[in-house]
């Protein structure tokens, strides 16, 4: 493999920082805040792969798999949560989320 | 630098510039494009290294669904956009100090592993003996992990009936179709004879 595996580990670290900034930056946006998580998910599916590929090992792909399908469920989940916030509360900022507080 | 580098550094600068351009973009639906970017780049670098099938995979899926059901949720919502914008700057250095930080911790950590020197190590195998990457997965999804591959399923199943479980709503004003009282409908409730007298009306 002409690519070694510390690029594709450092590529995996940038996005997955890339999220984790996005969710801090986006206080307010609960949309962008999923998409983060999206993107911190897919870091780590590069993490996976990467380490399946140089492994030799197919496990990782199929936990990649797995994580693939989490991911598309919790992103259904959380946009109909959202869809029915805004439907009661007519925003979606994440300051505005205060019904329970005590 | 040999043409398998040369496309690593391709495709892994457009993906991170577009996952900078999705937590920073000012419109939520460029947020969602630059999204997609990210992740056909990311597919591409899945082939790269041998993994085809997941690469497909994240194209259909999420290139596919979950992108689309973020631009479906975008549209359908009417936020004022431009009020999500205010305390940007605000929250700009405590994040980006913790990005900093947490990117450094991670290269770090990625930057001084140390693979084996042996050749199988080092040597990558995402086909064994002779198969496609998509036959090995499939040999191993239906024999060894086949449990855990029925429960991703029940997890979908889950995640259809929670979602629409979530957003359905009665509205009660609606007019539905009753087929029971269509089909019940006889002459006498549906007719009536009246002697209407001439230029009187009923």
């Amino acid at each position: 493999m002409v690519v070694p595996l510390t690029h594709y580990l450092t590529l995996a670290a940038i996005l997955f920082t890339i999220g984790v900034f996005g969710i801090f930056l986006n206080r307010k946006n609960v949309i962008i805040i999923l998409m983060s998580i999206e993107l911190i998910l897919l870091a780590v599916n590069v993490n996976f792969v990467a380490f399946s590929a140089y492994l030799g090992d197919l496990a990782g792909q199929v936990f990649a798999m797995f994580i693939l399908t989490v991911a598309a469920a919790e992103a259904a989940i959380g946009l109909a949560i959202v869809v029915v916030y805004f439907r009661n509360r007519g925003s979606i900022e994440v300051e505005d989320i205060n019904l329970m507080k005590g | 630098m040999t043409p398998h580098l040369l496309l690593f550094y391709l495709f892994a600068t457009v993906a991170v510039a577009a996952a900078v351009m999705v937590v920073s973009a000012r419109n939520p639906v460029h947020s969602v494009l630059f999204l997609i970017l990210t992740f056909f780049n990311a597919a591409a670098l899945f082939i790269l290294i041998g993994a085809e099938f997941l690469a497909m995979v994240l194209v259909v899926v999420y290139v596919g669904a979950v992108a689309v059901l973020f631009m479906f949720v975008v549209m359908m919502l009417n936020v004022n956009f431009v009020r999500m914008r205010q305390g940007f700057l605000q929250y700009l250095p405590v994040g980006g100090l913790i990005g900093v930080i947490l990117l450094v911790e991670l290269i770090l950590v990625a930057g001084t592993w140390v693979v084996a020197d042996t050749p199988e190590a080092i040597e990558p195998r995402p086909t064994t003996a002779g198969l496609t990457n998509t036959e090995a997965l499939g040999n191993v999804f239906y024999t060894e992990y086949f449990y855990l591959f029925q429960a991703a399923g029940v997890i979908l199943l889950v995640a259809i009936i929670g979602a629409i479980a979530l957003t359905l709503r009665d509205r009660g004003n609606i007019r539905r179709q009753d087929i029971g009282e269509q089909v019940h409908r006889d002459r006498a409730s549906a007719v009536q004879l009246r002697k209407v007298k001439s230029r009187a009306g009923i």
